[in-house]
């Protein structure tokens, strides 16, 4: 069985600040993470194969830098890692990025047939969860987003039963290899590096496509040109006009604190005081 | 509201063979036979969109065969659209990637729509993704707002950036449709009204079952008994990390027992493990809207706020006088929430009390 996972190296937004004055993004010192989401796809590739056996390739688009992501996805334990990278992906959309991963995917299935494709529900970073779809559709494959658990898989059959996340419920599916898969977090816990993993991803020899090894001839399609979507402003969120009324007594007794705050809500928020009193 | 020079804005005209392209399309989402309250918020905002425009505004139910599908038409008329378009099949009975991409993309372009807008769920996430490659346009993925750009005619969506900590406007230049995705509880809900009407116009799908690779072997509801609503619940009192200990946190439940309220909290008290994740509040979690949201040791981080300052009142406990959450609170209380929160239970019971005395 071969896997391809899709990674993303995105900026751990938990650390992420916005400049007070200009409002422009801080990146500097906020470290390069593998997308929290991709760790679930990956460790369920892992987990799929120690079951039966295969082979992980792990791909991703982005700068050069990317490739400390990647390494760290080999000393997970994936067998292969392919960085695809070039100035011509840059400003990509959904649509443009689905289309790179897409090109990229099909080279890999020149060598060894593809049997899933796996990403993470979304990123941090852009919150799509939109290039998964995306890149099903262009390889026209079987889409099973959200999924929750992979039931059962069987190869020679090529059937794979997956539970996926619905809005009210769980939708049992059952669809044909090849399929592409975003899977739900919270479902498994990425496995600690082990030793000869961590040896092997620091010598392992990194494949480097540029657009033409990932076999992408119209340019037309990537980077900003293949982008439909454009951003036109970006900006602060705007401070309500108003702060908070705080609630200051004289006698600091939390008591006659709760009693002034429920008075003045109920006289400007008629609305509430009907709300509360219906549970009388 | 301070702009970053990003791009310079583009001069633009829309390619000839774009300009049939007419009308605001909402996708109506359902399940188990329910539309998804989404699809009538999104219906508001559309109305909205399709004024600007002096277009018209249309539902589009995919479904099976029946009074059921008919009647999500009736739905989408009495929450504000001119006309429905209809598919119905067995096959599109459950929600599936395959037929439901087809129909919606045959019907797109059938009938052209520029605007087509769809919830951010699951189901609308996995359409929305398939529907936009296959038509090769662009997509907006969880908009916080839409509006209409009076000087191109295009759609201009913002959405949340870097976590939470920007929003950028994004236009979809030389494509039709515009799509855009949009959570539940972003947009207000329309008012119903049962006496609109409007034309139904059927478009068949045009598959067959065998054909369809995907199957769906069983659905498996979850057990709703025990399941949070915090999406809908008109009052939530919740909880931040300055609750200190899970056994204060008890302090919250008491206060939203007696209010009748659901219970919400912010990330680091899910991750904690101190409540479920379906009772998170904000970016990565649910969107409220309700008439009073009580938010006691809450920062009130920007990837809170997206979540609930769509409320109609918030009063916010926190000892630190320069926490964030003063700055957009209707009410804030300087003070330890483990002495305010009894009280505010405390005089909550009084009222109920006094208000049961009057009958
Ligand atoms: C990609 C991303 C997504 C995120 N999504 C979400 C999300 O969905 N929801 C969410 O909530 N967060 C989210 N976060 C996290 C968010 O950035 C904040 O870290 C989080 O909201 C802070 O939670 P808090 O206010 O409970 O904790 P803190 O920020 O630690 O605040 C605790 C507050 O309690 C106050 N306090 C301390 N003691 C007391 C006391 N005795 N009485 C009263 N007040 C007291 C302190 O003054 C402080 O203001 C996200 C972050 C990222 C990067």
């Amino acid at each position: 069985m071969h896997i391809v996972v899709c990674i993303k190296q995105v900026p751990d937004s938990a650390q992420i600040r916005v400049h007070p004055v200009t409002n422009t993004i801080m990146r500097q010192g906020v470290p390069a993470i593998i997308n929290p989401y991709d760790l679930f796809a990956l460790e369920e590739a892992l987990r799929l194969k120690d079951k039966y056996g295969g082979t992980v390739t792990v791909i991703t688009m982005g700068p050069p830098q990317a490739e400390a992501a990647l390494r760290k996805a080999l000393s997970f334990g994936a067998d292969d890692a392919i960085l695809i990278t070039d100035r011509a992906f840059a400003g990509a959309d959904t649509l443009a990025t689905s289309f790179a991963l897409a090109s990229a995917i099909r080279q890999i299935q020149k060598n060894m047939p593809v049997d899933m494709v796996f990403t993470g529900k979304q990123t941090i970073d852009g919150d799509t969860a939109q290039v998964g779809p995306g890149v099903a559709k262009r390889l026209d494959m079987q889409l099973l987003t959200y999924v929750s658990k992979i039931v059962s898989v069987k190869a020679e059959a090529s059937e794979i039963v997956v539970e996926r996340r619905a809005e009210g419920g769980v939708q049992l599916l059952k669809t044909s290899l090849p399929c592409l898969v975003t899977v739900l977090e919270g479902n498994n816990q990425m496995r600690f590096a082990s030793m000869p993993n961590m040896f092997r991803a620091a010598r392992h020899p990194l494949k480097v496509w540029d657009k033409d090894a990932a076999g992408i001839e119209d340019i037309t399609k990537i980077g900003l040109k293949g982008s439909p979507t454009v951003v036109s402003k970006v900006f602060a969120p705007t401070p309500k006009s108003e702060r908070a009324e705080m609630i200051e007594v004289e006698s600091g007794d939390p008591r006659d604190v709760a009693i002034t705050v429920l008075s003045k809500m109920f006289t400007r928020f008629p609305v509430v005081e009907k709300e509360i009193a219906k549970r009388a | 509201m301070s702009e970053v020079p990003a791009k310079k804005k583009r001069k633009f005209e829309l390619d000839p063979k774009l300009a049939g392209y007419k009308g605001v399309w909402v996708f109506v989402e359902h399940e188990q036979g329910q539309v998804h309250p989404v699809s009538w918020e999104l219906m508001g905002e559309g109305r909205k969109l399709a004024d600007m425009l002096g277009v018209e505004l249309a539902g589009v139910v995919l479904g099976a065969p029946g009074e059921q599908s008919r009647q999500f038409c009736n739905e989408a008329m009495f929450h504000g659209a001119d006309l429905c378009y209809l598919m119905a099949d067995d096959i599109l009975k459950d929600y599936r990637n395959e037929p439901f991409t087809k129909g919606m993309t045959d019907l797109v372009n059938a009938y052209q729509p520029e605007i087509l807008l769809l919830g951010a769920t699951t189901q609308g996430r996995d359409l929305a993704g398939s529907v936009a490659t296959t038509l090769q346009t662009g997509l907006t993925a969880d908009c916080t707002a839409l509006t209409i750009d009076p000087d191109n005619r295009s759609m201009a969506a913002t959405r949340p950036t870097f976590g939470g900590s920007l929003l950028c406007t994004i236009v979809t230049l030389n494509y039709r449709p515009q799509m855009a995705t949009v959570r539940s509880r972003v947009m207000a809900m329309t008012e119903r009204d049962a006496s609109r009407s409007g034309r139904v116009i059927e478009h068949p799908l045009g598959m067959i079952e065998s054909s369809i690779i995907t199957k769906v072997l069983e659905y498996i509801p979850d057990a709703m008994q025990d399941k949070p609503q915090l999406a809908f619940a008109d009052i939530i009192v919740s909880g931040g990390r300055g609750m200190k200990k899970p056994e204060n946190f008890q302090l919250i439940w008491d206060l939203a027992k007696v209010l009748g309220a659901e219970v919400g909290a912010s990330r680091p008290v899910v991750q904690a493990g101190w409540v479920d994740l379906e009772r998170q509040v904000g970016q990565s979690g649910k969107t409220v809207r309700p008439k009073l949201y009580i938010a006691a040791g809450i920062s009130g981080a920007i990837q809170h706020r997206v979540g609930m300052d769509a409320s109609d009142c918030i009063i916010a406990i926190n000892n630190d006088p320069n926490a964030p959450i003063f700055d957009y609170a209707t009410y804030g209380i300087v003070g330890n929430a483990m002495t305010i929160l009894p009280a505010l239970t405390e005089a909550f019971r009084q009222k109920l009390a006094a208000v049961k005395k009057a009958g």
